[in-house]
């Protein structure tokens, strides 16, 4: 097969019908107040199936900050937040997303108007403070779930505290919507959201495969419906596909990574606005980023839920999702997918947008490289702010790194 | 020694006191937030020390936290991992900031004390819920420190503790009224020194120490009182020598917003009935910090009122660098005073103070337009 022809297979069939996806997902959002339907703000870590059991849409600022970054605009808009006292320090998302709204701008010509807020801080403490910003600035009800760190454990006051709050969440939906909470349809919403979840971690174990059909940053890439639309059939349906075409790559040979001598685990977000050079860079060192920590973020708790009954068992799945738990806790996580994966290095980006998930980064590495000995390498970068990225330090540190690889596996 | 003296020594040699206290038979709990229940440790006979960080080299947090890490995180284990701690039992992390939260990983993982404890606070307290979850919090602690230190905490000692807190945040509050009405021969950064050494100081011994220093007060002629009345607006402020520099520059703080001013001392706990319940009232009723969730606009209305009842001329924001729950409410509180008429300015800092002739000219300059 010539090589234009290869190039042309390892383009996933699945990325058409993921953008067209997108497209009617966003242009349904925002047409919104033409159909009569509601929009919700949503966390990208928060509990998005009560939203689509009574109808409403959800929006998520952080995957639209993701499209910001991949679109090179976060620079641009982070510092028109910076000229609204916004420090340079903060999470690049919020900052990007705060800017569009308050001085308009941004990919899709910004995001709907909000008719509610909904802010769940598993994820972090800055979703509460830019959830605050949105209500002051929309005037519109502001729901926070608030789900307990589990430093080291989930102690039944937590679950009791957290349990009663999908109940308030419910009440304020049927307040917000005025209209009753359909249990039966929660039924079926939670069951998509499992069934969702499930094929989302079957497309990400297919890069277990060696040579692996797909890399994080492809993950990076479909990893949007399972954030976006969780609970709906479009979401199965899509992953089905997706899972078959994985498959079908396995079956024909066709890899991420031509020649794939050397595989790599990627910890924290993307840094969104250098996605290709980042993997093109690897892939020229015939390395392949077979799996992350990030994407496995919405799969990962999934063990907590029971199909059965769902709402009760979403307070534990959501309250210990990745980076709401002590950084012992991820490191087993992490512990599992070098195994697992049969990686060979650890590529850390060390996130100046995202201090929780970035913190005890550290540490992490050391017991890595103790327990399992493997090289680790930092990246340093705001995930959404182009200003802040150095190419060529970077580049002078994935060499190094590849080179001890090297050295280490031969 | 002369009550003021006392509470310098403590602010000004924290860990020194600290280990007189180990040595003298008194278990020590470090803390780090105005949301930690010391009213319970104090009960189990236990000293709440609350650790501000090393504000010299923290090198060697370096292996663990990253340099965008605020210098109040970094200095704390710095402080840890230097053994300039040694002395402590263990320490207390109430939920409070994504970067508290991990320095409580990365203390838990990397120093071997006696007792360790995660307070998971609940983020906002609005909610029954949240309400039942906090006293739920409590009570567990409460269990936690019983077990750790092998007592047992009853609601007798719990309330003979909650009546002392309630005294030394009354008097504490007593001094900063004085002073703000220009009557209180103390000086404003006198206050701080006060404050931070009431959260040093053995309670019972800070608490007759500002019983003395308050009756010295009130017999005393002011000193002070000229200039513009500023108010100060942040998290921690370490810096005795702010307050100095800002009456230099023709100005002098009347009232604070900190963690190591009016948020310490503000609100009282009801001293009948279940005392884990009045510490948690304690909290829904007092003015938040921004990690903390009330309303989104109470800080706002909160800075607009204490400025008009403390007929404040100006507002200085002393902005931790890389503190994001204080960054993030920055831009909508400066909006909310400039509506209100207060002129406000901004004053990033880190341990180290931005050098002496600099900080004197912004100071300066923001004063003279007021």
């Amino acid at each position: 097969m010539s090589t234009p022809e290869k190039e042309k297979n390892r383009k996933f069939r699945s990325a058409k019908r993921m953008r067209e996806i997108m497209t009617e997902y966003y242009i349904d959002a925002k047409s919104a107040s033409q159909t009569g339907k509601k929009v919700a703000w949503i966390t990208s870590g928060g509990p998005v199936e009560p939203l689509i059991v009574m109808d409403v849409i959800p929006v998520y600022p952080e995957n639209y900050g993701a499209m910001i970054g991949a679109s090179h605009m976060g620079g641009d808009l982070c510092s028109k937040a910076e000229a609204l006292g916004y420090s340079s320090d903060l999470c690049s998302y919020a900052r990007a997303d705060i800017a569009c709204s308050l001085e308009n701008g941004g990919p899709i010509g910004g995001l709907p108007r909000p008719d509610m807020l909904i802010c769940c801080n598993n994820i972090c403490g800055t979703v509460l403070k830019w959830y605050e910003v949105h209500a002051r600035y929309f005037g519109v009800p502001l729901f926070i779930f608030d789900t307990p760190f589990c430093h080291t454990e989930f102690p039944d006051i937590a679950r009791r505290y957290v349990r009663r709050q999908l109940d308030e969440y419910v009440v304020f939906l049927e307040n917000v919507c005025g209209k009753p909470f359909d249990l039966h349809k929660a039924d079926e919403v939670g069951r998509l959201s499992v069934e969702g979840q499930r094929l989302w971690q079957a497309v990400l174990d297919t890069a277990a495969h060696k040579p692996a059909p797909m890399t994080a940053f492809d993950a990076f890439f479909f990893l949007a419906l399972i954030v976006t639309l969780r609970g709906t059939k479009t979401v199965v349906d899509f992953y089905k596909d997706l899972l078959a075409e994985m498959a079908e790559r396995i079956e024909k040979g066709i890899w991420a990574i031509p020649n794939e001598r050397y595989r790599l685990l990627w910890d924290n977000l993307p840094v969104w606005y250098r996605l290709k050079w980042l993997s093109d860079t690897f892939a020229s060192h015939d390395a392949c980023l077979v799996a992350d920590t990030y994407t496995t973020a919405w799969c990962g708790s999934m063990k907590y839920i029971d199909e059965n009954n769902f709402i009760d068992s979403m307070a534990e799945a959501y309250t210990r999702i990745y980076l709401n738990i002590g950084i012992d806790e991820m490191v087993k996580t992490i512990f599992t997918m070098i195994d697992k994966y049969e990686v060979d290095g650890m590529v850390m980006h060390s996130n100046r947008s995202c201090k929780p998930y970035s913190f005890g980064q550290y540490d992490i590495q050391r017991m890595v490289q103790e327990v399992k000995g493997i090289p680790c390498m930092v990246i340093e970068s705001h995930m959404t702010d182009e200003r802040s990225f150095s190419e060529s330090q970077t580049a002078t540190r994935i060499d190094a790194f590849m080179e001890m690889i090297r050295h280490k596996k031969g | 020694m002369e009550p003021i003296e006392a509470f310098r020594n403590a602010a000004g040699n924290p860990h020194e006191y600290g280990r007189r206290q180990k040595n003298q038979g008194v278990n020590v709990l470090g803390y780090f937030c105005s949301y930690t229940p010391e009213e319970i440790i104090h009960a189990a006979g236990v000293h709440p020390m609350r650790l501000f960080g090393a504000q010299g080299d923290t090198g060697i947090a370096d292996a663990h936290l990253q340099a965008y890490c605020c210098s109040l995180v970094r200095g704390a284990l710095s402080d840890v991992l230097s053994g300039t701690l040694d002395y402590l039992d263990g320490a207390v992390f109430p939920h409070t900031c994504d970067s508290i939260q991990r320095l409580s990983d990365i203390w838990r993982l990397n120093t071997g004390f006696r007792f360790f404890a995660d307070v998971v606070l609940p983020v906002k307290l609005t909610t029954e819920s949240s309400r039942t979850y906090l006293e739920d919090v409590l009570r567990k602690f409460r269990h936690e420190l019983e077990k750790g230190f092998g007592t047992t905490i009853s609601d007798d000692d719990l309330r003979a503790s909650l009546r002392r807190y309630n005294r030394i945040r009354a008097t504490l509050k007593g001094l900063f009224e004085q002073y703000a009405r220009n009557a209180s021969p103390l000086s404003a950064s006198d206050l701080n020194t006060i404050v931070r050494g009431s959260m040093v100081l053995d309670r019972q011994e800070a608490e007759e120490n500002l019983s003395i220093l308050s009756a010295q007060c009130r017999g005393s002629a002011p000193s002070r009182g000229s200039g513009k009345r500023v108010m100060l607006v942040g998290s921690v402020c370490e810096h005795p020598d702010i307050y100095e520099l800002i009456e230099r520059a023709g100005g002098h703080v009347v009232w604070d917003d900190l963690c190591t001013g009016s948020r310490y001392f503000e609100g009282t706990c009801s001293e009948d009935g279940d005392p884990i319940a009045a510490i948690a009232e304690r909290y829904f009723e007092r003015v938040i910090c921004p990690a903390k969730h009330s309303s989104v606009t109470a800080r706002g209305e909160n800075l607009v009122r204490l400025s008009g009842q403390y007929q404040v001329q100006g507002v200085i924001f002393l902005q931790l660098k890389f503190c994001d729950p204080h960054s993030f409410d920055y831009p909508y509180l400066k909006e909310t005073l400039d509506r209100a008429g207060f002129p406000n300015m901004i004053l990033e800092i880190e341990a180290q103070l931005p050098p002496e002739g600099q900080l004197l000219t912004r100071f300066e300059t923001f004063i003279h337009m007021l």
